[in-house]
C-alpha cells in the first residue's frame, strides 16, 4: 500500500504561466516515456521478480515515479492555470482545451491518450530489466530535449533537471539488479538423491 | 457538526500558536525536510542493491530519525503532511496542496 505525503519531492513554484511549454511538458506526464508509464511498468513487473534485489529496486523505483508523475502534473497545472482561453489557443493549447480545459490529462505531447502499448510486462526478469535501463535513457532523453524547449524559464528548468537525474540514478539501480539477477541464473545447481549412492 | 462525548482517546493538540514559528523558520524547516526526505529516497534505492554497506545503513539510520524529529516538530505547529498524523481537529483540508504551492 501507499502512504500519500503532502509535500513535492523536489519544490516547484512557477512564477509565470506558459502554457506553450505545457503543451510540451504534458508528455511525461501520460506520454511513452513519461512518469506514468515508468511508475505502472516497474510496479507491475516487480510481480515477476526472482530475487529480492530486483523487487526491491522495481517496487521503490516504482513507488518514486508517482512522485515524479506528481511533479510533472504540477508543472503542467501552474503553467496553465488561471490563462485565459485566447492566449491558451494562441499558444497552441486550442486543442487540448477543447477536451480538457486546463486539467492535467496523460497524454503524449502530440494528443494521443496515454496507452498500455507504451510498457511491456514480459514475466520474464531479464528481458522486464533491460526494458527498464531502454526505459531510462528514453525518459532521460525526453527531458534533455524538454530543457532545451524550456531554455527561457528557469523555474521550469530547474525541476526538469532533477527530473533528469533521476533517471541517470536509476538507470545505474537496474543495472546493478540486471547484474544480480543474471548472477542468480547462472548459478550452478546441484540436487542430491539419496538413492545415488554417493559417499 | 457530529458531538462523540463517549471518545476515549487522548486528546492530541496540534495547534500551537503558529506565530511562535515565524514564517522563515517554517521555510527553513520544511527545506530541511525535504532535503532529508530525499537523501531517505537516494539511500534505499542505493541500499536496495548494496544491502552490506554499512556506512549508507549508518546514514540511513541518522538520517530516517532526524527526519522523524523534524517532521513531527513540523506537523504539530503547521498541520499534517499524511493522514498518520494525529491531532484533535481535522487540518488535513487547512494547507494548500503541493501542486498550489502548500507546504513548499
Amino acid at each position: 500500500m501507499w502512504t500519500y505525503n503532502k509535500v513535492l519531492e523536489y519544490p516547484i513554484n512557477i512564477k509565470t504561466p506558459n502554457p506553450r511549454l505545457a503543451k510540451f511538458i504534458i508528455s511525461q506526464y501520460g506520454g511513452p516515456d513519461g512518469e506514468l508509464a515508468a511508475s505502472l511498468r516497474y510496479l507491475s513487473q516487480r510481480f515477476g521478480m526472482p530475487d529480492q534485489k530486483s523487487k526491491a529496486i522495481l517496487n521503490d523505483i516504482g513507488t518514486e515515479e508517482l512522485a515524479h508523475l506528481e511533479m510533472v502534473g504540477t508543472i503542467v497545472h501552474q503553467l496553465t492555470d488561471g490563462v485565459d482561453a485566447g492566449t491558451i489557443e494562441r499558444e497552441g493549447l486550442g486543442a487540448y482545451y477543447t477536451d480538457h480545459g486546463t486539467g492535467v490529462y496523460p497524454q503524449a505531447a502530440g494528443g494521443w491518450p496515454w496507452n498500455a502499448a507504451t510498457i511491456a510486462v514480459k514475466g520474464d526478469p531479464i528481458a522486464d530489466l533491460q526494458e527498464d535501463l531502454a526505459a531510462e535513457q528514453k525518459a532521460r532523453a525526453t527531458y534533455e530535449k524538454l530543457i532545451d524547449l524550456c531554455a527561457d524559464d528557469p523555474d521550469v528548468l530547474d525541476p526538469l533537471r532533477f527530473l533528469r537525474e533521476r533517471e541517470v540514478v536509476h538507470f545505474q539501480r537496474f543495472g546493478e539488479a540486471l547484474r544480480g539477477v543474471q548472477d542468480k541464473l547462472a548459478e550452478k545447481k546441484f540436487y542430491m538423491n539419496k538413492n545415488m549412492k554417493c559417499e | 457538526m457530529i458531538d462523540n462525548k463517549d471518545c476515549k482517546c487522548e486528546e492530541v493538540k496540534c495547534e500551537e500558536n503558529r506565530n511562535e514559528c515565524k514564517d522563515n523558520k517554517r521555510e527553513e524547516m520544511i527545506e530541511k525536510i525535504k532535503c532529508l526526505n530525499f537523501a531517505v529516497i537516494e539511500l534505499g534505492l542505493y541500499l536496495d542493491t548494496h544491502p552490506d554497506d554499512q556506512r549508507a545503513l549508518c546514514l540511513h539510520r541518522e538520517y530516517t530519525k532526524n527526519l522523524k524529529n523534524l517532521k513531527d516538530m513540523y506537523q504539530k505547529v503547521y498541520g499534517p503532511l499524511s493522514i498518520y498524523f494525529p491531532c484533535n481537529k481535522w487540518r488535513w483540508l487547512e494547507e494548500p496542496w503541493p501542486w498550489e504551492r502548500g507546504n513548499f
